[in-house]
């Protein structure tokens, strides 16, 4: 039982004075993950049926690296900015909506790091 | 996760049957949503038949006539029956609207009237609007200027072209059509403020008069109260007076990019 008024529960908090910075970023990388996504399906796709040794030499080339790894860092951004939204529409326990949020901003952390590694690794790698 | 079972007393049975007069020859049946809370009752729909040879053209005329003629507990608002008051908003068949705005003639077969969508019902057709109108104040709906009032016999001018910024805003009358058809306002009508309020706010930050235009986009930044707009689109399909929230929920997201 709250004798709040409804303007103060209207009111809430106030304004968090943010939002602005994960729309533009959300639409920012949205627009990186364009060309990013058509350059490497093109590219595999290119491969084809080929080997493990030849997607191996295609990833090393500089421009297939620094394009896969624009992607790992747009895409891991991008969804975990994703998620979050989807997060605060849909879960109503703040305890599991928060729970949910820093998970998944740790994964972005973690798939990126490793993605970036492992192209890095196969990139400056020596055993073709 | 998200709730999606439904409380007790939301599962809606059928209701009674009032058939038309066996004299009637051109009919039409409507199936209207009642429900009171103080009979401890689950929600039922009633079923109306009615003689529209001695009907109004509009589904208010036929709502009037039911309560009037039929059954006098069926319980709703409406006041001015020409769609400037708001008061009449419902759904019907699926869709939210103004009962006093809508021919019968426009649609084919039964029509179902409920009462706007994911809003706490107090009776039948009449939702509780208090959240609704109090984040309608939330967002300091007067013009709020610290330069004096022009001295002499005028107002404060405003030229025509800016003028003109304000159609398309400043008809709404509140009839909460657009909010309740949100998905992102069901979900989270505590914190969000809505397409009808966030109209109404753009209403302001576009009033060439007004010198808080920092102060209310401050107000407004914030995850929840404006940005869960996901650009559904549902408002501007909805609204009953042709209006498009979806585009002022968007320019103030735009005024708010413009002066980062």
């Amino acid at each position: 039982m709250s004798f709040k008024s409804p303007l103060a529960h209207a009111r809430g908090l106030g304004s968090a004075k943010e939002g602005v910075a994960h729309w533009w970023m959300q639409r920012l990388t949205a627009l990186a993950l364009l060309p990013l996504v058509s350059w490497v399906v093109y590219g595999l796709l290119q491969c084809g049926s080929a080997d493990h040794r030849i997607i191996k030499i295609w990833i090393t080339n500089p421009f297939n690296s620094i394009a896969l790894i624009c992607l790992m860092l747009a895409l891991s951004y991008h969804s975990s900015l994703g998620v979050q939204v989807i997060a605060e529409d849909y879960v109503r326990r703040q305890w599991l909506r928060r729970l949910i949020i820093v998970t998944v901003y740790f994964l972005k952390v973690l798939i990126a790091v490793t993605s970036i590694f492992a192209i890095l690794k196969i990139s400056f790698g020596v055993n073709l | 996760m998200a709730e999606f079972h439904l409380p007790a007393n939301s599962i809606v049975k059928k209701g009674r049957d009032f058939p038309a007069p066996s004299t009637a020859t051109n009919t039409r049946r409507f199936e209207i949503y009642r429900y009171d809370p103080d009979s401890g009752e689950n929600p039922r729909i009633d079923s109306y038949e009615l003689d529209m040879d001695s009907c109004g053209p509009m589904v208010l005329d036929a709502i009037l006539k039911i309560k009037n003629e039929i059954d006098s507990t069926l319980t709703f608002r409406r006041s001015c029956r020409e769609g400037v008051c708001g008061s009449c908003s419902m759904n019907i068949n699926g869709r939210n609207t103004l009962a006093c705005t809508r021919e019968i003639a426009e649609y084919k077969g039964n029509i179902r009237i409920f009462p706007l969508p994911h809003m706490k019902v107090v009776k039948d057709l009449i939702t509780d609007m208090t959240n609704f109108y109090a984040q309608y104040a939330s967002i300091e709906p007067w013009l709020k200027s610290e330069s004096p009032p022009p001295s002499g016999e005028h107002e404060r001018l405003q030229s025509k072209e800016d003028r003109k910024k304000l159609d398309g805003l400043y008809e709404c009358i509140l009839c909460a059509c657009c909010s309740t058809a949100c998905p992102s306002y069901w979900w989270n009508s505590d914190r969000y403020l809505g397409p009808a309020a966030l109209l109404q706010a753009y209403r302001w930050l576009v009033d060439s008069r007004d010198e808080a235009l920092g102060d209310r986009l401050d107000a407004l930044e914030d995850p929840f109260k404006l940005y869960r707009c996901h650009t559904i689109m549902n408002c501007t399909k909805t609204c009953p007076k042709g209006l498009n929230p979806a585009k002022a929920i968007a320019e103030t997201k735009k005024l708010l990019m413009s002066r980062r």
